[in-house]
């Protein structure tokens, strides 16, 4: 192939009532083509009930080299976790 | 055997998915990319499972003891009885796909119909069967749209392959006499019922391609009396190695 398909980004939702997560990426021609591949690649052991495609460039990625000041801040603030409640003992697996 | 238009007749369906499947098998690893060589095998690997339940069920009907295996390893050419498309090789992409078009709109046909058959076993694999097959034509028909409908090279190799692959269509409609004792018994569908319907979908779905429908009447057949073109011994000699080098091996 002389010039690549374009990249498509799969989400899969394993079962009803959770999410779609991401599985992987894939090349297809279009949409349709794209569906059909997720589904050749990606359920072919009974992992999904639903699929989702996008296309790789209509994500918007945060750059790796801002990680500092994006997410090092939240490192120390411990206290931002509901971590501090007392829970009354009967409560459990919490 | 007691049952030998029983045996016959379900092991003619099961050797068009056996060395199709084997076909198809021939080009893991090989595929245009990725994607497409997944789907290829998975197809190849629905078809060969089908296979196993129809082989399983027959070698009950065996006077012999026998197994699948036996059935689907160790016998001679003549012993097969699949239609000569299905032994086709795989020139080019657009010949595994006009193969497989054929195959798939004659095969789901065949177990919409097999659904209703009088013996519960084979009405039972052909429901399970039908999901997977629907997938197969979807897979095959539009690939054969892609192609025919895509750019100048892909137009004329898929109408290459369809022009080329059209003679063998005709077989799938050829009554063998186990055929007919079936059918008669209620257990076999009678395929010619569906011919007419077969080549208007086949038909309906190369104009939407854009390709031309051949008009040659001329069609070859023999793979259903087990005489087959001068493929057949090639594929049997990879898909009969290991039976054949290690007698009795088992996974």
């Amino acid at each position: 192939m002389k010039k690549n398909w374009p990249l498509w980004e799969v989400f899969v939702r394993s079962k009803n009532g959770l999410e779609h997560r991401h599985f992987g990426s894939l090349h297809a021609s279009d949409e349709k083509m794209a569906l059909e591949n997720a589904r050749d690649v990606y359920t072919r052991r009974n992992e999904g009930v639903s699929i989702w495609v996008v296309k790789s460039i209509h994500i918007t990625a945060t750059n790796p080299k801002n990680n500092g000041e994006l997410f090092e801040p939240a490192k120390d603030k411990v206290y931002r976790h509901p971590t501090f409640y007392k829970l009354p003992d009967e409560l459990k697996h919490m | 055997m007691k049952n030998k238009n029983l045996y016959n007749y379900i092991l003619g369906i099961a050797d068009n998915s056996l060395i199709l499947g084997q076909r198809l098998g021939e080009l893991c690893g090989h595929g245009p990319n990725l994607e497409t060589d997944i789907a290829l095998t998975n197809i190849s690997l629905d078809l060969l499972g089908q296979t196993r339940n129809y082989y399983q069920y027959i070698a009950r009907l065996h006077d012999k003891e026998k197994t699948e295996d036996d059935i689907a390893f160790l016998r001679s050419e003549r012993e097969y009885i699949n239609v000569l498309l299905v032994e086709q090789p795989n020139t080019h992409f657009g010949f595994v796909m006009a193969r497989q078009f054929f195959y798939d709109v004659f095969h789901l046909m065949l177990m919409e119909k097999l659904q209703e058959s009088k013996d519960e076993t084979l009405s039972a694999i052909a429901k399970k069967a039908i999901k997977e097959v629907s997938y197969h034509f979807r897979f095959s028909s539009d690939w054969v749209k892609r192609l025919g409908d895509g750019t100048k090279e892909s137009h004329y190799k898929m109408q290459e392959a369809v022009d080329e692959l059209w003679r063998f269509t005709d077989e799938f409609f050829y009554l063998t006499e186990a055929d007919k004792a079936m059918i008669e018994a209620g257990i076999g569908v009678d395929v010619s019922n569906f011919k007419e319907a077969y080549y208007i979908k086949v038909s309906e779905i190369l104009t939407e391609a854009t390709l031309s429908i051949p008009e040659s009447k001329y069609f070859q057949k023999g793979g259903k009396q087990g005489i087959h073109s001068e493929h057949m011994g090639f594929i049997l000699t990879e898909l009969q190695y290991m039976q054949r080098t290690y007698p009795n091996m088992k996974w």
